[in-house]
């Protein structure tokens, strides 16, 4: 069984995405046969998954040679290009933690999505979602990647807009694409340069060349290689200054949002530049521009994250603010602690999404969370694991997110980029607060009489058990005391951290302080006096960050400003220099020239003879006069 | 015929020719125009003798001098009747065309005085219309049946040119 | 030299008549008178042929003959040459050059 999942790992995607056809071309009619489908579908790879992810990580030859199984996609003079699979610790935790995922959200999908009309149509979707991310996180080409890439981006964009009969989904729609794709290109023009500088794009060929980069070309041109594949990444996982699509993007269908722009697709970025660690090694630069990115992000997303009210775009901008530790673990030289933080984030942001759409369901998407309250009294399943999650995510021991984080912010110090850690260590305690301070609100204090919450059904409360489950002990792995992860998931050397109780104690203390901060403030403080004076105290900061520092009204303003007033500027030189100058220039030359000619053009027959005799004399005397040469030219070939 | 005969001779009948020519392009009389041109191709024909050439000299006479002036005023009586006296005038462009003449006598005449012509090898045969007549008709036939089309078709086509076209067809 | 007369002085009195012959083609306003002038023209070209053969080739005789084509086609031209003007007049009632700018437009 394991041999065959490994040798047959491309049935990975290929199974979601023949669920997706089956959909679309036989069983849309019938909503639950459909679901059936793709569940079955997701599952089905979930299973091959985990049999291949088996065999990968009981034999430790697969830590240094990958198994790739690809053919030649097309092949010209110059260019071939292999498409595959290629099974190695890596792609084989992702596939993994992808299919599990994903089968978990699918399952919690039949029952949020009940009575949609588009329930089909959505489970379409989803099946080439997953599909696509599969075949993305199991490549063996960087081409073949970015196909993936691509069509993760229309997934994304097909489900944000799934609501199409709201405006703001399909603005919200067009601005996760446009935003994407414009990050796409840099990643794209990364990718050309790859292939024209190394002549290859499969990932094991390319991990050898670039390792004596020297004998093609030079440091500063693989640097600017290095930052153009990073612009993809950026706009992807929502890195700033392109993160404005992650929030927005949250009026997709919750169960989108947990799958897509939190669990699997944002954290491609960081996969494709853990993927392509051989190239960034190389450069320090952009392993600088990296953590820096990251390290900004996070603590810019947190900060935000405070002081915003409805329930998914809290958890959105902690989604960025978590991919940014990925993106400053990276950066730091640390895959390790990134992709394991990329694990540990996949299952609780995960769960917290689905238990906000829980609650969301509950309260007939009422999303503001001033407005909820108490909530955990009416939906205990849906509180608790939602306080599981709450717990990881805030770094509190045994939970998953306190190893992952702890490991970040160790290597950040080990690695010594102090400023960095100190932004990572702030970042970690507003995390626990604006984390905390939404549980208070929503499941704690005084219900709101307005509301008549009820649990959800069972097919959306077991997938939230198991991923509370998932939460709680998928930070085991990777202990400081038993470091399995590191042996497993590194870039060059394995490499074990020395436990430093210091870190680990100062970040339980951060999370901690932050979690009281936030029951002091919201929960014990039923008037919410303090909170109100806080933000009149600091009004300014107050404004400043429920407005996302404004950062969608600079974008807009440049539009408005820049874009359309240089548009305006071309627009009149269209009018005047293009249409004015060059083209009615033309035409009105040609007439000046007509009216010119028009004078020769007597019609009468003794001028013509006149011209015709100069012209007679033109050519004897250049005949009579020049070298054959010139004759030639007249008379055609002189021997 | 020898040595200063034949130099006063060609004088003699190139200044014939240049006057009579100059006669035909400045008189104002059309029917004047066409008497001095036959002049012309008499002296012509003159030439033709201290050339040599016995029997062009008579074609000269017969074709040019006979049939083509008569054919000419044949010409200007069917078309002008009436008083001749200035049917022949100059139009607006004597000017550029004294220009392009003056161009085209200065290339032709440098051409002719700088160009090293080869000196005569032989004597000319006394009897030319046998020689020619042999080239003619042996080499040349083609040439000749071509011309002898070539005045078919040119008389032909003067005759349909120059026949009276009937009413209805010129309502076209 | 001016007593010995040379193939020069033909070719000369051939260039002076033909430039008679075409400064009356340019400058003369009846078509007749058109046609006779290139008539003086094509005997200027008649005297360089004849010229050349006497005192190049005299015993091949292909520039008299070539004159003797030469003389042909003129009068087939002036034939034709004369028939058109006759049908023009017929239709415009005039021979002035002048008065025909139909090549204009």
């Amino acid at each position: 069984m394991v041999e065959f999942a490994m040798h047959h790992a491309w049935l990975v995607p290929l199974l979601p995405a023949l669920a997706f056809l089956a959909i679309v071309f036989f069983t849309r009619p019938w909503p639950m046969l459909s679901a059936l489908v793709a569940v079955a579908g997701i599952v089905g790879s979930f299973i091959v998954s985990a049999l291949a992810a088996y065999g990968v990580f009981t034999n430790p030859a697969f830590k240094e040679e990958p198994l790739v199984y690809a053919v030649r996609w097309f092949s010209m003079p110059g260019l071939q290009i292999d498409v595959g699979v290629q099974l190695d610790p890596v792609s084989a935790m992702m596939i993994f933690m992808v299919s599990m995922v994903a089968s978990l959200i699918f399952i919690y999908a039949i029952g949020y999505m009940k009575g949609d009309p588009g329930f089909s149509v959505f489970f379409s979707y989803v099946s080439l979602f997953a599909a696509s991310m599969l075949l993305l996180a199991i490549s063996s080409n960087l081409l073949e990647m970015f196909v993936a890439w691509e069509l993760v981006g229309l997934c994304s964009y097909l489900l944000i807009g799934f609501y199409s009969h709201k405006i703001s989904a399909r603005e919200a729609a067009k601005k996760a694409f446009i935003t994407c794709r414009i990050a796409d290109f840099g990643l794209l023009l990364g990718l050309l340069s790859l292939q024209i500088v190394f002549g290859t794009l499969n990932l094991v060929e390319l991990s050898e060349k670039i390792a004596h980069f020297e004998q093609y070309t030079t440091l500063a041109v693989l640097s600017l290689i290095a930052v153009l594949v990073f612009i993809g990444p950026i706009g992807k996982s929502g890195q700033f200054p392109l993160h404005v699509w992650l929030p927005d993007a949250m009026e997709g269908p919750t169960p989108v949002s947990a799958l897509i722009h939190a669990a699997t697709m944002v954290v491609a970025g960081v996969y494709l530049v853990a993927r392509t660690m051989f190239l960034f090694h190389e450069v320090p630069n952009a392993m600088e521009l990296v953590a820096i990115t990251g390290g900004f992000t996070a603590l810019f997303a947190a900060t935000i994250a405070v002081t915003q009210r409805e329930i998914k775009r809290i958890l959105a901008y902690s989604t960025v603010s978590q991919i940014g530790y990925m993106m400053l673990a990276l950066g730091v030289g640390s895959m390790t602690a990134s992709l394991f933080h990329m694990w540990t984030h996949a299952f609780f942001k995960a769960l917290m999404f689905l238990g906000a759409g829980s609650v969301l369901h509950a309260l007939h998407h009422k999303a503001d969370v001033w407005e909820m309250g108490g909530l955990i009294k009416k939906m205990p399943i849906t509180g608790w694991t939602f306080v599981i999650g709450g717990l990881a995510i805030a770094g509190i021991p045994p939970f998953a997110g306190f190893w992952s984080k702890d490991e970040i912010l160790a290597m950040t110090l080990e690695s010594g980029h102090y400023v960095l850690f100190v932004m990572a260590a702030f970042t970690a305690f507003l995390t626990a607060f604006y984390m905390w301070r939404l549980i208070f609100l929503t499941f704690f204090g005084d219900e709101n009489p307005e509301n008549h919450p009820h649990e959800s059904p069972a097919v959306m409360t077991l997938p939230l058990i198991g991923l509370a489950i998932l939460s709680t002990v998928g930070g085991l792995v990777g202990t400081p005391w038993a470091p399995y992860w590191s042996e497993w998931i590194f870039f060059g050397h394995p490499h074990h951290g020395e436990p430093n109780y210091w870190v680990m104690i100062g970040s339980i203390v951060l999370a901690a302080a932050g979690i009281y901060l936030a029951y002091q403030l919201y929960c014990v403080d039923k008037a919410r006096a303090k909170v109100k004076a806080l933000a009149e105290r600091y009004n300014h900061i107050y404004t400043i960050l429920y407005n996302k520092y404004y950062i969608d009204e600079i974008y807009l303003w440049f539009n408005h400003t820049i874009i359309d007033g240089a548009a305006k500027l071309f627009y009149l030189f269209d009018i005047y220099v293009v249409d004015g100058v060059i083209v009615n220039g033309l035409g009105a030359l040609t007439c000046l020239f007509g009216e010119g000619l028009r004078v020769s053009n007597t019609g009468r027959l003794q001028n013509y003879a006149l011209v015709f005799f100069l012209g007679v004399l033109a050519v004897v005397v250049l005949l009579a006069f020049t070298g054959p040469s010139a004759a030639s030219l007249i008379v055609g070939g002189v021997k | 015929m020898e040595g200063i005969w034949m130099t006063a001779a060609f004088y003699l009948l190139a200044a014939i020719i240049l006057g009579s020519a100059l006669l035909v392009v400045l008189l104002k009389n059309i029917v004047h125009s066409v008497l001095w041109l036959a002049v012309c191709f008499v002296a012509m024909a003159g030439l033709f003798l201290t050339l040599d050439a016995d029997f062009l000299a008579a074609v000269q006479v017969l074709v040019y001098a006979g049939a083509v002036c008569i054919m000419v005023v044949f010409g200007i009586m069917l078309i002008q009747r009436g008083d001749m006296g200035s049917t022949n005038l100059f139009n607006n462009q004597t000017k550029a065309a004294a220009g392009v003449v003056a161009l085209v006598l200065a290339v032709c005449g440098y051409l002719a005085a700088t160009t090293p012509w080869a000196s005569p090898a032989a004597a000319v045969p006394e009897n030319t219309v046998e020689s020619i007549a042999e080239i003619m008709l042996s080499k040349y036939v083609i040439p000749f049946e071509v011309a002898a089309i070539l005045l078919l078709v040119a008389l032909v086509g003067a005759i349909f040119l120059a026949k009276e076209v009937k009413a209805d067809a010129r309502n076209d | 030299m001016l007593a010995t007369i040379s193939l020069t002085h033909y070719m000369v009195l051939s260039a002076l008549l033909f430039g008679i012959g075409l400064f009356g083609v340019l400058a003369k306003k009846n078509a007749i008178a058109v046609l006779i002038c290139i008539e003086l023209m094509l005997n200027a070209v008649n005297i360089n042929l004849v010229a050349i053969s006497k005192y190049i080739t005299p015993t091949l005789f292909m520039g008299q003959l070539f004159a003797i084509f030469v003389i042909t086609v003129a009068a087939a031209e002036v034939g034709v040459g004369l028939a058109i003007i006759i049908a023009i007049y017929r239709n415009r009632v005039s021979v002035n050059l002048d008065d025909f700018d139909w090549l204009k437009w």
